[in-house]
C-alpha cells in the first residue's frame, strides 16, 4: 500500500509540473523560443504573492487576483519591448536575452528578499487530506492543483481550438508570413501568447510556494521540469505536458522513496531514458519539427 | 594567389595591418606575463590564473555558441567534470597533479561523446535548457557519491608535498601554456578550411550542406574539442582553488561568466573575448562586495547589447574603424584598375 501512495503522490505532484510545463510548451509552440527565465519568472510570482499576504494579510489564493494579472502584464511588456525588437535574428538573442533576465531576476530577488527560504500559508489546506479506503489518503491540496492543471489544459485546448485568438496563433505557429498577409499582427499575438504564458506560470509559481519553501535560487529547477515534463510528453502536445509532468512526478517521489537523496536525480534520468528510447516523448500524434 | 585572380584584378587577403600590430603586441603582452613571477607576490598570479581561465572559458563558449552556433547553458558540466577528474587522476591514481589538468580535459571530451548523443537531439532553445539538465544530472551524481565526498566535496591532496612556491609558479605557467594554446587553436582553427567550413554553416545550414560540408560532424567535432578546453579548464581552476565541491564545481556561473564576458565584448570574434574579460575583472575589482548587484549589472549589459549592439563592443570598434587584430575572415582586395587598352 506504501507504493501505491507514493505512485499516487507523483501523480498529484505531476500536476503541479504540468503547469509549469503548460507555459513553457504554449511560448514555444507559438514563436518557437524558449523563455529561459520561466522558472524565475514563477519565483518572482511567488515573492509578489508573499508580499500581498504580508501587506494586505489575504489568503495566498486571494492573493492570485493581484499576481496572476501582474504576471500577465509583465509578460505583455517583456514581449512587446524586448523579445518582440529580436525577432528574426536567429535563435542566439531570445536565448541569451531570457538567460539574462533569469540571472537579473535571481539576483534581485536575493537582494530585495535575501536568501531566507520562504513558505505561502493558506490556513490549513495544504495539510487537509481525503481518506481513500482505510489506508490511502491524498491531500486535498495537490488535489486541487491537479484538478486546477486540467481545468487550465481544457481552456487552453478550447482557446486554441474554438476562438479566434487560438485560430491566429495556430496560423502564426504554422506560417507567420501567410498569417501576417491574413492581417493578423504577429506581434501583438507573441505579446498575448507571452502574457498567458506568465499568467499560468503565476498559478503555479503560487500553488508551489503553498506546496513548499522556495528560495530566490528555486527558478532553475522549475524551468528543467518543466522542460523534462514537455519532452517526456511530447514536444507540442497540450495533454502531452500532463502525461510528462505526472511521470516526471512519479518518477521523483518513487526515487525519493529508494533513498532520499535521489528523488530529483531519478526524475532526470527517467527524462533522458525517454530521450534515448523515444525522443517524440511519449504521448505524440504527429512529429512536430521543433 | 592563383593566376585567374591575378588576371581578374583582385587578391584574396586576410592579414590585415592591425592584425600584425596585434601580434606584436601579443608577443609584448606574452613577454611581460612570462616576467609577473619576478616581480609579482602570489595573489598577483593567483587573480592571473583566474584571468585565464574565464578568457579561455569565455573563447570555448563563444566558438561553441558564437560560431557553431550551439547555444550551451550547460558548459558547467565540463568544468565540474575536470575539476573532479583531476581530483581523481592526482589523488586516487597518482597521477602528477600538473600532467592531469590535460588529462581530465581528455576525460571531459570523452564523457561530452554520450553527452552529445543525447543533447544534440534538440535544436536551438531547446538545446540549450537540454545541456543545462545533463549538467545538473552530473552534479547529482558526483553529491550522491562518496567516493567523491558527497555534497561537501574534496581537497586535492597531491599537491601537500610540494613547496608552495614550486606549486604557484608551476600552476600559473601552466595556466600561461594553456592560455596561449587555446588563443592559437581556436586562431588557427577558425582560419582553417574546417573553421571556414563552420562560418559558412554559420551563415546558412542547407546552403553549405549543399557544397558538401558535413554539418553534424563539424559541429559534433566542435563540441568535443570546446569540452576539452572547458575540461582542461575546469581542472586548472581547481589546481589553482585547491578545494573541489558538487555546487561550486558544476555552478552555472561557470556558463553565466563566460556569456556575459562575450556578449558584451563581442560575440563571433576572438578579440570580443578579450575585451569581456578584461571589463569583467575591472568591474568585479569595483563592485567586490556588491555580488548579486555586479550579476544584475552584467546581466542587464549583456540584455542590453543584446538588444542594441548585439556583436559587442568589439563589434562597434570594427565597424567603426574597420579593424581586425585576429584576422578570419577572407576579403577581396581590389588592384589597381586595369589599363584598358
Amino acid at each position: 500500500m506504501a507504493w501505491v501512495d507514493t505512485i499516487l503522490q507523483g501523480l498529484l505532484l505531476g500536476g503541479l509540473y504540468a503547469l509549469f510545463a503548460t507555459g513553457l510548451s504554449l511560448i514555444f509552440g507559438v514563436m518557437r523560443i524558449v523563455n529561459l527565465a520561466h522558472g524565475d519568472l514563477s519565483i518572482l510570482a511567488a515573492f509578489l504573492a508573499v508580499v500581498v499576504v504580508e501587506t494586505l494579510g489575504w489568503n495566498p489564493f486571494a492573493a492570485l487576483v493581484v499576481v496572476v494579472p501582474l504576471l500577465a502584464a509583465l509578460g505583455y511588456a517583456l514581449q512587446s519591448l524586448v523579445l518582440n525588437r529580436l525577432l528574426g535574428r536567429g535563435i542566439l538573442p531570445p536565448i541569451l536575452v531570457t538567460f539574462g533576465l533569469s540571472i537579473i531576476i535571481q539576483n534581485a530577488l536575493l537582494e530585495t528578499f535575501s536568501a531566507d527560504s520562504r513558505r505561502l500559508d493558506p490556513g490549513g489546506i495544504e495539510t487537509a487530506s481525503v481518506a481513500l479506503g482505510s489506508q490511502l489518503a491524498v491531500g486535498w491540496f495537490p488535489l486541487i492543483t491537479l484538478a486546477v492543471a486540467v481545468l487550465i489544459l481544457v481552456g487552453l485546448q478550447l482557446v486554441i481550438g474554438r476562438l479566434s485568438l487560438g485560430r491566429a496563433f495556430r496560423a502564426v505557429s504554422d506560417d507567420q508570413e501567410t498569417a501576417e498577409l491574413m492581417g493578423i499582427d504577429h506581434r501583438r499575438l507573441y505579446a498575448l501568447a507571452m502574457a498567458l504564458s506568465l499568467a499560468i506560470v503565476a498559478i503555479a509559481g503560487v500553488f508551489l510556494g503553498i506546496r513548499t519553501t522556495f528560495t530566490f535560487a528555486s527558478g532553475p529547477d522549475r524551468l528543467l521540469f518543466a522542460f523534462e515534463a514537455v519532452i517526456i510528453g511530447g514536444l507540442g502536445s497540450l495533454w502531452g505536458t500532463l502525461v510528462g509532468g505526472a511521470v516526471l512526478g512519479i518518477a521523483q517521489t518513487v526515487g525519493a522513496k529508494l533513498s532520499p537523496a535521489w528523488g530529483i536525480l531519478s526524475g532526470h534520468l527517467v527524462f533522458l531514458a525517454v530521450l534515448l528510447l523515444r525522443p517524440q516523448g511519449l504521448f505524440t500524434k504527429a512529429r512536430r519539427v521543433a | 594567389m592563383t593566376r585567374a585572380a591575378h588576371a581578374a584584378g583582385f587578391r584574396i587577403e586576410r592579414t590585415t595591418r592591425a592584425g600584425r600590430a596585434g601580434l606584436v603586441a601579443a608577443v609584448l603582452v606574452l613577454a611581460a606575463l612570462v616576467t609577473v613571477p619576478r616581480w609579482g607576490d602570489a595573489s598577483t598570479m593567483r587573480i592571473l590564473v583566474e584571468f585565464i581561465a574565464l578568457l579561455v572559458l569565455a573563447q570555448m563558449w563563444n566558438l561553441l555558441a558564437g560560431y557553431a552556433g550551439l547555444v550551451s547553458i550547460g558548459q558547467q558540466a565540463y568544468v565540474g567534470l575536470g575539476g573532479y577528474a583531476l581530483l581523481v587522476l592526482a589523488d586516487d591514481l597518482g597521477v602528477n597533479p600538473f600532467a592531469a589538468v590535460p588529462l581530465a580535459g581528455l576525460v571531459a571530451a570523452a564523457l561530452a561523446l554520450p553527452t552529445a548523443a543525447l543533447v544534440f537531439r534538440f535544436q536551438g532553445g531547446y538545446f540549450a535548457v537540454g545541456t543545462w539538465a545533463i549538467a545538473e544530472v552530473y552534479r547529482l551524481l558526483v553529491a550522491n557519491s562518496s567516493a567523491l565526498g558527497r555534497g561537501s566535496g574534496r581537497t586535492l591532496k597531491a599537491v601537500f608535498p610540494l613547496a608552495r612556491e614550486t606549486r604557484e609558479l608551476t600552476t600559473y605557467f601552466l595556466a600561461l601554456a594553456i592560455g596561449v594554446a587555446a588563443l592559437v587553436a581556436v586562431y588557427a582553427f577558425l582560419r582553417s578550411r574546417w573553421g571556414l567550413g563552420l562560418m559558412a554553416i554559420r551563415d546558412s545550414e542547407p546552403g553549405s550542406e549543399a557544397l558538401g560540408i558535413d554539418v553534424f560532424r563539424t559541429k559534433l567535432g566542435v563540441y568535443l574539442g570546446v569540452a576539452f578546453g572547458t575540461g582542461m579548464t575546469g581542472a586548472l581552476i581547481y589546481l589553482n582553488l585547491l578545494r573541489v565541491s558538487p555546487d561550486a564545481a558544476f555552478s552555472i556561473n561557470w556558463t553565466a561568466y563566460p556569456i556575459f564576458i562575450v556578449v558584451i565584448g563581442g560575440i563571433g570574434s576572438l578579440e570580443g573575448p578579450l575585451i569581456g574579460t578584461a571589463l569583467f575583472f575591472l568591474t568585479r575589482e569595483l563592485l567586490a562586495d556588491q555580488g548579486a548587484w555586479y550579476m544584475i549589472l552584467l546581466g542587464a549589459l549583456a540584455v542590453g547589447a543584446m538588444l542594441v549592439y548585439p556583436r559587442g563592443l568589439w563589434g562597434l570598434v570594427a565597424d567603426r574603424w574597420d579593424v581586425r587584430v585576429f584576422p578570419v575572415q577572407r576579403r577581396v582586395a581590389w588592384d589597381r584598375p586595369a589599363r584598358e587598352p
